[in-house]
Parts: C-alpha cells; structure tokens; sequence
C-alpha cells in the first residue's frame, strides 16, 4: 500500500489545525452557521436530517489493519457503534457531534486518512478496481495512477470551484469493477503490442436526474501524460461547464451538448498549449509511488491446497462461501475473499465498531494486512492463503460477515435514504431488507444467480439504481414513499441504462414484485443464462405483464 | 476607494490603488483608469500608448486570450469573482500568468474571501479587494498556513513530488 511520508503527513497535519480553529470560531459563535457550511462541507461534514454525518475518504479503498482500528474506533467513541460503507468506497459517520469533530480528524490523521474533499464541487476521493494488485486480469496496478491522481487533486488551486463535483474510476482490468461509465473520468489501462502502457479516457458519464454512460474521447493516452491531460479535461470544464442550473452542472452536461468529438477536440486544444513537463510527474516520482505498492510478502505455494479443498467437502456452509465469496488470485495458492455487509435484515454497508475489527484482525494475520472496500458496499481481504480460508471463513461467520451471496440477489446496494439523509424522497433501507429476507435461503438465492439490485431514495442515484439489474428509485407521491422500478442496467463492461418498468408502487408492493420479476425469470430463463442476459432477450413486456396484471 | 490587499514577497499588506475606475457609459478620463474588457476593446487606440497606467476589469466569462496583444500594455488585469464559489477567474488567471507571460498585477475582484487565499494566490493573483472586512495580517497567515503542496501552478512553488526530488532526505 502507499505510505505517507513526511510531506503528506504534514499536509494533514496542516489541515487539522486549519479545521480545528475554524471548529473553534462557529462554537464561539465568531462564525454564523452560513459562514461556516463552505468551510464544514470543504472537510466533509454535512448537517443531516438529525446530526452531523462526516464522510470520510478511503482512497481507491484500500486500508491497513490500523486505519480500520482507527474507523472502528471513530464509530465507538464518537458515533453510535457502526460506520456505513458508501458506493464511492468511502465511511460515513451519521451521527456526530461538532465539537468532536476536529478530534476526530486528528485521529484520522495519525494513520493517513481525512476528509478532504469528500464533499464540495471539487475533484472527489477516487476509485479503483478493489481487486487491484490481486487480480490476474490486470495490465498494471490502477493504484499507482490513484495515487498519483489522488495528490495531484489534493487542494488543486484551480479547481476547487468547480461547475460541481468531480469524480474519477481508474481500472486496469478487462471486467469493469469500478463501474467507470458512471463516473465523470472513467480511466482504464491497456498494454499496447510494444509494451506501452496507456489510458483509454472516457468523460461525462453520470447517474442522477440526467444519467449518461461516457463515451471515450481519448482511445490512448501515454499514461507519463495523465496529469497533463486531467488538467486540460478540467480546464475545459471549470471554464464551460454550466454554472447556471445545478442540475446542468455535471461535466456529463457539456460532453453531451458539445458532442464527444468536439469536447475532445477542445481538450487536446488545451492539451497542446500545456507546458506538459511542468505538471506530469517525474519518472522518479512514479518509480517512488510504484514501488509503495509492490508485493514482496507472498510465499511460493501449490497452486491446489489440499486443506481448503477437503473443508470444501466436509462443510457445506463452507463451501457455498466458497463459491460465492471467494475469487482467484494472480499468486498460486491464494484467494481474494469478499466480505459481505449485506447480513439478511441487516442495513446494506453498514459495519459495526466490532466487526471492522474483526476484518482489521484479519488483514492483519491472513491478508498481508490490507484490506478493501467495494463500490457495492461490501468488504474485501484481497490477500488470502487457500490453507487459510477454513480459519478466515469460521471467524467471518462468527462476526456476522459471512453471508454467501456476493453478487446475488441479496447483495443489494442502498443508500442511506431517508433514514438519514436530508434530500431523500423515501426510504431506501427497509427496502432492501425486505427484499433480503424473500431470498435469505441461500439455495435459493444461489438458484436465481447473479442478479444486481440498487436503491436509491432521491433522484440524485447515490444508490446506482439506474445500473441496476433491478433498479428501484424512491419517489414521494403527495407525502407518500412510492417506488419506480427500472430493469436491465448494468455498471460493467456491458454498461446500460435500466428500463421504467411502469407506474411507480407502494412500498408494500416492491418486495412482492421482486418475487414476480424472480420469477417470470425463472420460467423464461435459458441455460446459463443470467437475470441480465434473460432480460436482454426477452425485453420488459414479460416482466410488466406479471407484475401490473390486474388483481385476482 | 476600495481596499486594496497586496500580495508580494510572501506577505499581504494594503495598497493604493492608483486606478479610477471608469463605468462603460462615462468618458474616459484622463490619467490612470480601470475599464471593462468591453470598453476597452472599443476605445482601445485612444486608451492605449497614452503613457497611462491601464487596467482591464474581465467577467467571469471574458476570454483572457483576448487580451494576448495588448497585455504588455496593461498594468492591471482584475478578474471577477460572481461568488467566490464560482471557479472560473481561477483558470483565467493560471491563462493569464503562465500561457500568455502576464506580468503587471492580477487583481481578484467580487466576492472575494479570505478562505480563497491559497487558490488565489496559487493561480497567480497578487492583488484582492476583500469583500469581507478581513485585514492584510489574516492573509498572510492564511495563506502560509501549509507547508506543502501538491501540483504545480502559477506560484513558482514546487510541488511534493520536486521536493522529493531534491531532497532525498524526506523522511519516511
């Protein structure tokens, strides 16, 4: 993982003295509470409807054992005992007190994490593939480019005042699992015939109340160019980008109405007129920020363990982990274990002071100490030995972290919703944990297969409905919390805008209709294939016909 | 006259501002103006090589390209800030400063605040007109206050990466 060293970490320290005294002025009453939301939101802090919630920044999402000490130890003393993992791979803490708040940071800052722009009309924390350094599908390390991007964006003088927020996906694998069509930059690596790395660029891709899928205006980028060329795709944007209608604001906005070609004819104008040896990084720097990441700690294994597979046969419960939650990794004899935050009955991210100690515990002992978080809102301990996976698989299941249903139907992304959150138009939680218990057998779950259900409670789509297989937004129909189905989204490499399925229904109706669209797939299914692929062939008529049908 | 804060050295204090700033509907007055970009570029033969000191004061819209030719002619060029969360002047300037060699004083006007000191500063700008009742002193601690940044600008300051460069000394 990176390290901070001396310069990054008095850049925090700098930060937490800043926000302590500005902390210092609104509880003094020197500061109104107008003067000070810019200055709260700059350090993501946000007034929700019963307390502050500060969002704290997970780069690309990964952490170390003593960084989730640190959450866990956040969500005890300072919140109610839990933390809530977001789609953007960040923490939320719901329910925070001013005055702790600059305390809180200083905490943070002891082991390299904050809040710096997590919230505010600038470039955002950004993602990565989870299965980064792990995975053999992949050409390079995103991490490395994260990085780079991540302290390059760091307090960027220029773009601090954005037409809006700013939010940037980097992968480097041909299985798309940092969903980068939705994202404002979504960059993905390739290795050229001669070895050459580049980035195909892809910009203004967007979910809320306009949902667009980017289009590539870039097909490859020489990666010792990327932070040039970032600086030209937000030049163009911070002096174009429509700062009348905030709902027009989004880059997603500009690239569609100037066209693809002539967004990135406008680009590669900048692009040209940029000193780019001034602003790209040094082959030195990248060489340092490379070598942070490089993995020495894995041990030479047979690619075949033979107590994994016998735990395999002797514990059935074991083994459907195994299938669900457990995926190959690059280096023989090790596995990448997905952690489930979506217990049946339980809020989808949610984790509690204990059980991010638990996975702390783990990474520690059987993940070369790292750990992830995804944006469908689980965990993950991407270093693990097959011969380890009977004695991570007991603690997990001990500590409620075990559920076998990564990807299934169960495996449901929510946001917060109005539970929590001031702008929510219904709520998004109890929702999913309807729909969870219909499919808490998991012979049953693992029979309908993979299938992606999302939740947003407001139009602004932190919940991803709009990707979904199952998409379901929120909406408020004159006071009352109604639900608009969409089918056939996707976040991956085959990335699609759902479908509206029909009329918006009550909140006692969703869960029911998931069980009809369950089942119409069932019935209409072919061999091997997927909700999705079933969806594609069938269209929505059968879907629409069994869940509108006319009551018996 | 509005209060004029100077940035110079690393350190903020007051200045004079010795510019009479000319609506676009006024005659242009004799000696030291600021005009609009409009303005300027309508009476610009009979403003320029008049051995005056000549400001341009641009919107938040205003392309500094268009001023390429006559900005060695300029002494001040003023940049609008609508609300200070309107980022535009910020690009304008780093335009201004580091493609077109700007070198007379680069003046944030509007809703200027004192928590915009380090982007201000950074991307070039040397002079503020607060619009809040901050003082020279809290410019100067506000903007001094990290010791560190991250990407080159139009400040001169190195980044991280070249001072890790230059000292292999950084501890880890």
């Amino acid at each position: 993982m990176y390290r901070y060293d001396e310069i990054d970490r008095e850049v925090l320290a700098d930060r937490v003295a800043e926000f302590r005294e500005q902390c210092d002025r609104r509880l003094s009453g020197a500061m109104t509470e107008d003067q000070f939301k810019p200055l709260r939101l700059m350090n993501g802090l946000y007034l929700q409807l019963h307390a502050y919630m500060l969002r704290v920044a997970i780069p690309y999402g990964a952490l170390n054992s003593a960084q989730l000490r640190v959450l866990a130890n956040i969500a005890r003393t300072y919140d109610r005992g839990y933390g809530h993992f977001t789609t953007r791979t960040n923490i939320q803490f719901h329910w925070i007190k001013l005055r702790d708040a600059p305390d809180i940071l200083r905490d943070l800052a002891e082991v390299g994490l904050h809040a710096i722009q997590t919230s505010g009309n600038c470039i955002r924390n950004l993602t990565a593939d989870p299965h980064a350094g792990a995975t053999a599908d992949e050409v390079d390390d995103p991490r490395i480019w994260a990085e780079a991007i991540r302290q390059w964006s760091t307090f960027h003088p220029e773009f601090s005042y954005l037409p809006r927020k700013f939010k940037i996906a980097v992968t480097a694998a041909a299985k798309d699992r940092a969903a980068i069509r939705i994202y404002d930059v979504g960059l993905r690596l390739h290795r050229d015939a001669d070895d050459a790395l580049s980035f195909e660029v892809r910009v203004g891709g967007g979910l809320g109340r306009l949902p667009h899928l980017s289009p590539v205006i870039r097909e490859r980028l020489p990666v010792r160019h990327l932070l040039s060329y970032m600086q030209a795709i937000l030049r163009v944007y911070n002096r174009h980008g429509r700062r009348d209608n905030i709902h027009k604001a989004r880059i997603k906005i500009l690239v569609a109405s100037l066209g693809a070609a002539e967004f990135a004819r406008q680009v590669e104008a900048e692009w040209e007129l940029t000193d780019k040896a001034a602003i790209d990084l040094p082959p030195t720097e990248l060489a340092r920020i490379r070598a942070t990441f490089a993995r020495t700690g894995f041990e030479t294994l047979p690619a075949i363990s033979t107590v994994f597979e016998a735990a395999k046969a002797d514990d059935r419960a074991f083994a459907r982990f195994a299938r669900n939650n457990v995926m190959p990794h690059k280096q023989p004899g090790y596995a990448l274990v997905n952690v489930s935050l979506k217990a049946i009955g339980e809020t989808p991210g949610d984790a509690s002071a204990e059980q991010m100690e638990v996975v702390a515990d783990l990474a520690e002992r059987f993940s070369l100490d790292e750990a992830r978080v995804t944006y469908e809102q689980n965990l993950l301990l991407p270093h693990v030995r097959l011969d380890d996976l009977p004695e991570v698989h007991r603690v997990l299941a001990a500590a409620g972290l075990a559920t076998p249903n990564i990807t299934l139907i169960s495996d449901i992304i929510a946001c917060p919703g109005l539970d929590y959150c001031a702008l929510a138009n219904a709520r998004a939680i109890p929702i999913a944990q309807d729909i969870a218990r219909r499919f808490a057998d998991p012979a049953l779950a693992e029979r309908v297969g993979e299938l992606k259900i999302k939740i947003s409670g407001c139009i602004n789509a932190c919940g991803h409905h709009h990707v979904g297989h199952i998409g379901i937004l929120g909406v408020d129909k004159k006071g009352e919390e109604f639900y608009q189905l969409t089918l056939g989204g996707s976040a991956e490499a085959d990335a699609a805008l759902g479908h509206v399925l029909g009329p918006a229904l009550a909140a006692d109706r969703v869960a029911p209709a998931i069980d009809q669209i369950v089942e119409v797939y069932l019935r209409e299914r072919r061999d091997g294939e997927r909700f999705i692929d079933t969806f594609n062939r069938a269209g929505l008529a059968p879907f629409k016909e069994v869940v509108y049908a006319p009551a018996h | 006259m509005p209060r004029l804060i100077r940035w110079r050295d690393g350190a903020a204090a007051w200045g004079e501002d010795a510019l009479t700033a000319v609506d676009d509907d006024q005659p242009v007055p004799h000696g030291d103006v600021l005009v609009s970009l409009a303005l300027f570029q309508r009476e610009r033969r009979s403003l320029l090589g008049q051995g005056r000191n000549l400001g341009v004061i641009m919107g938040p819209t205003d392309e500094p390209e268009s001023l390429v030719v006559d900005l060695p002619g300029l002494s001040v060029v003023a940049l609008t800030f609508p609300k200070f969360r309107d980022g535009r002047a910020y690009s304008a300037a780093r335009v201004l400063r580091e493609r077109l060699g700007f070198k007379g004083e680069l003046r944030a006007v509007g809703d200027v605040l004192l928590d915009m000191s380090v982007p201000l500063i950074r991307c070039g700008f040397d002079a503020f007109v607060p619009a809040d009742a901050s003082v020279p002193e809290q410019w100067t601690a506000s903007a001094s206050r990290f010791r560190h940044v991250y990407q080159r600008a139009a400040d001169g300051r190195p980044p991280a990466f070249a001072e890790r460069n230059d000292l292999s000394a950084v501890r880890v």
